[in-house]
Formats: structure tokens, sequence, C-alpha cells
């Protein structure tokens, strides 16, 4: 009997929704695990016999820590040691972990995560315990990479779902960067990502670039969501080209890909970064069919009034067929779609920030 | 003999005890106590202070009724048998 799940993370802790397979009718935790901490990362790894949970979370007071789930969410361990800090000799301290990102079926075990500051870090034995990536935190560009509004950030790991020494990330600000070496060296992927708040909008690096995605049976090719700017590239980042035209926004953060149509990618368009609500007023997901060439709102089980974002990691996929695609909003409300996004349901209201959500069907 | 006695949010870090005793050797400072907690208590040594060492900004400790960033901080020297009180401070939304 299989069932979903679906983490919810947000401003105050972290929410997780259950369904059965059809996802239709969700049942939402009463109360929050990891209370009051700034849930802006979880992950969902389905490789092994047994799904492993992660959450990280950030307290204001008591600092950022991983923590992983061996049963669903029942139970929550790290390490005594703990699972992530900076070495001494970095002489940094980690603000928060904004990205948990299992690597492909063949790298069993590897685990990557996102920082605050801007750094990558690896697993080898399954999300436990975390290294810094020297290659990446070692490049002269460092000093360069800006903060945005959310902190300075890696906030996106893309592994390459065959070769496992390609890795792309994004921070903001800061870009795309890409390891062909297993995350020896690292070099810049921005060509044709704008930077319009820059006296160069057409910089090597510096772009802020929201979210990326891509799908693992193509894969060159990857979706971008900029800071203004909706992107694809055909050629594994060396190249992108704006696939932005058919939408009433090139603002927004997340972009997500269908799990099993590597053409249909998802958006949640804001007006732009001076007014950042929704198009129209209303909560609306764009899907393309085409990679991008076209897009249709969706909205059937939507709120037709809203004025609050959706997060750079609050939309996802499961990967059940057919698809689950999930949004959670800044006031607190999630909606999961199990027909590709034609129709919704709600989840949950009233909840803090959603910052993500990851779904599964196990 | 140092105790540090913690508030309740901390305590499942120390195995659910109201406080912990470290050994002084030598004269001791806040920042030798916390550094001590790396072997008995990581988890709790770890919302205390950040990988660096550093106090997390939003922790208080106070020893009697002084914070101890109102005196030497993590350098406050402390005499054999006083006790460290960690608070969280006003803060979060």
């Amino acid at each position: 009997m299989s069932e979903a799940v679906l983490l919810i993370g947000t401003k105050k802790g972290l929410w997780i929704g259950r369904s059965d397979a059809a996802r239709q009718v969700w049942q939402c935790s009463p109360v929050p695990e990891f209370e009051m901490q700034g849930v802006y990362a979880v992950g969902i790894d389905t490789r092994g016999d047994q799904a492993r949970l992660f959450v990280g979370g950030t307290s204001e007071h008591w600092g950022p820590a991983v923590f992983h789930s061996d049963d669903l969410g029942k139970t929550w361990a790290e390490p005594p040691e703990g699972s992530i800090g900076f070495p001494k000799e970095a002489e940094a301290s980690l603000e928060r972990v904004w990205q948990i990102q299992p690597a492909s079926v063949d790298q069993p075990g590897v685990v990557y995560a996102g920082s605050e500051p801007s750094a990558l870090w690896k697993s080898t034995d399954g999300g436990v315990t975390f290294e810094l990536v020297r290659g990446l935190w070692d490049h002269p560009h460092r000093k360069e990479w800006g903060a945005g509004f959310g902190g300075q950030a890696v906030h996106t790991v893309l592994p390459h779902p065959t070769d496992p020494d390609r890795v792309s990330v994004a921070m903001s600000t800061g870009g795309v960067y890409q390891t062909r070496d297993g995350g020896a060296s690292w070099d810049p992927a921005n060509h044709g990502i704008k930077a319009k708040f820059m006296p160069d909008p057409d910089p090597e690096f510096g772009q802020c670039v929201h979210k990326l995605a891509g799908h693992p049976a193509v894969p060159e090719r990857m979706f971008a969501q900029n800071h203004h700017g909706v992107y694809r590239s055909d050629d594994g980042g060396a190249i992108w080209k704006s696939i932005a035209d058919g939408l009433p926004s090139d603002f927004g953060f997340p972009i997500v890909v269908h799990p099993h149509e590597p053409e249909t990618v998802y958006v949640f368009p804001l007006v732009a970064d001076a007014n950042r609500i929704p198009t129209e007023g209303k909560c609306r997901v764009y899907r393309s069919r085409d990679a991008g060439s076209t897009w249709e709102p969706l909205s059937a089980g939507l709120p037709d009034v809203s004025y609050v974002p959706v997060l750079r990691d609050a939309m996802t996929t499961d990967t059940a067929d057919p698809a689950g695609v999930y949004v959670g909003t800044r006031d607190g409300c999630v909606y999961a779609s199990a027909d590709d996004g034609d129709t919704w349901v709600e989840v949950a209201r009233h909840l803090p920030d959603v910052l993500t959500v990851r779904a599964a069907v196990i | 003999m140092i105790a540090v006695k913690l508030p309740t949010v901390l305590r499942p870090f120390a195995g659910g005890a109201e406080q912990v005793e470290i050994q002084a050797d030598g004269e001791a400072t806040v920042g030798s106590v916390f550094a001590a907690l790396e072997s008995q208590h990581p988890a709790l040594r770890r919302r205390l202070t950040d990988e660096q060492g550093a106090l997390r900004r939003h922790v208080n400790v106070y020893l009697g009724n002084d914070n101890i960033r109102d005196l030497s901080g993590l350098d406050t020297t402390l005499p054999d048998g006083c006790e460290l009180l960690v608070l969280p401070s006003v803060a979060g939304g």
C-alpha cells in the first residue's frame, strides 16, 4: 500500500502531509516538528530500500543543523559530532542550510547540501555527515559573490544524472557554477543570463539565479528562473536562451520539471522584483509542455485572489505516475495536484511562510 | 566545578538534565567551560557556540546577574563553584 509523504518546511517548523497514492485527501501533522526553526531545506532520498527524510533547520537562537529520519518522520537524528559545519581553517560559520539534494541512483550514499554562506557540501554516508567541497569554497570569485535578501547562499544543487563528476549549483548572487571534475574546479556558466541589477547586465558571474531544474533523461538541458528572466540551456549550461515570451512576467523564484515529461516545466510568475506579488493578483502556476515555447496558466483549485509569492524551493514534484505537483505560498497554504497540474487540492492553510516542499509516493 | 544551568529547550541535548557540571582544570573561563562540553555534550556545545567557537548571537549567558557580554565574553574568568545560566535572548518574529 503506497503512501504519499509531503514535507513542508516553513519559517517556524516542519509539517508533514500524508495521503494515499491518489493524493486527493491529505492529513497534515497537527503540530510542527522542529518548532520555531526556519526549515529552509528538506529532502527525500528514495534510492535505498527505505526512504530517508532530511531536514535542514535553523534556530535563531541555537543555530543550524541537519537531521535525518529513517521512519518517515516519526523520529529524527543527528550524529553526536553534528552533521555539517565549517572546518576551523575555513574561518566561517554555517548560517543556514538551503538545499539537501540526493545524487542520482547510481551514486548511492551521495547527498549534496548547499548553504549560506555560499558553500557546497558532499556526503558519502547517505546524508549523515557532510564535508565542505573545497574546490568551490576556495574559488577566487567567492569574495565577489554578493548577498541577496535571503543571504549569500548556494541554494540549488543539480547533480548530473549520469556523470558523478558533474554538478551544477546556483547561488544568489553569483549565478550558476559547474564542475566537471568531481568538485575540484568550478567555472561560471551564466552566458546569456541577465543581471539587470548590475552596471554590466551580461557579466561572467554575479547573476541572481533563483532556481535551476533539469530532467534526468535529457542531461544537457537545464532550466533557470532568474531574478528577471526564465531561461533554457540545451548544451549543459554553456548558453542560456530566454523562454519567457509566453509568460505574464519573467520574474519569480521556483522552476521545476515534470518527472516523466522532460518538455514540461512549471513556474510561478510574480509581477516584478519591485512588486513581488502574483501576476493579476491570482495564484497561478504556469506550465509549458514544449520546453518553454508556450505557457498556460493553471487555475483549477488555486485561489482566484492572492497576493503572496511562492519562494524558490516551495514548488516540487513527486515521481509517481501520474505525477504530483506541489506549491506552498508565503501565507502558509499548500496545494497539491495529482494530474500534472490540471487540478489542485488544498493540503494546508494558515501555516507560517512555506519555504520548501518535497514529496514522494513511497 | 562549574555548573551550567540550561533552559528547558536545551535540556534534551544534555540527556534531559537541568544543568551540567564541568570540572575546571586550572583557571576556568566561559570559553573553556563550553569547550569542555564538546566531549560530554557535543550537541549542546553546538547550540551555544558556532563551529569557530563564537557565542551564538541570540544566546545569553549570565554569571550572577551579569551578561558575560558585559564582562569579558568567553574570556570571562569563573571562580570554582560558580553557576552559569544560559537563556535565549528575546528574538524571533
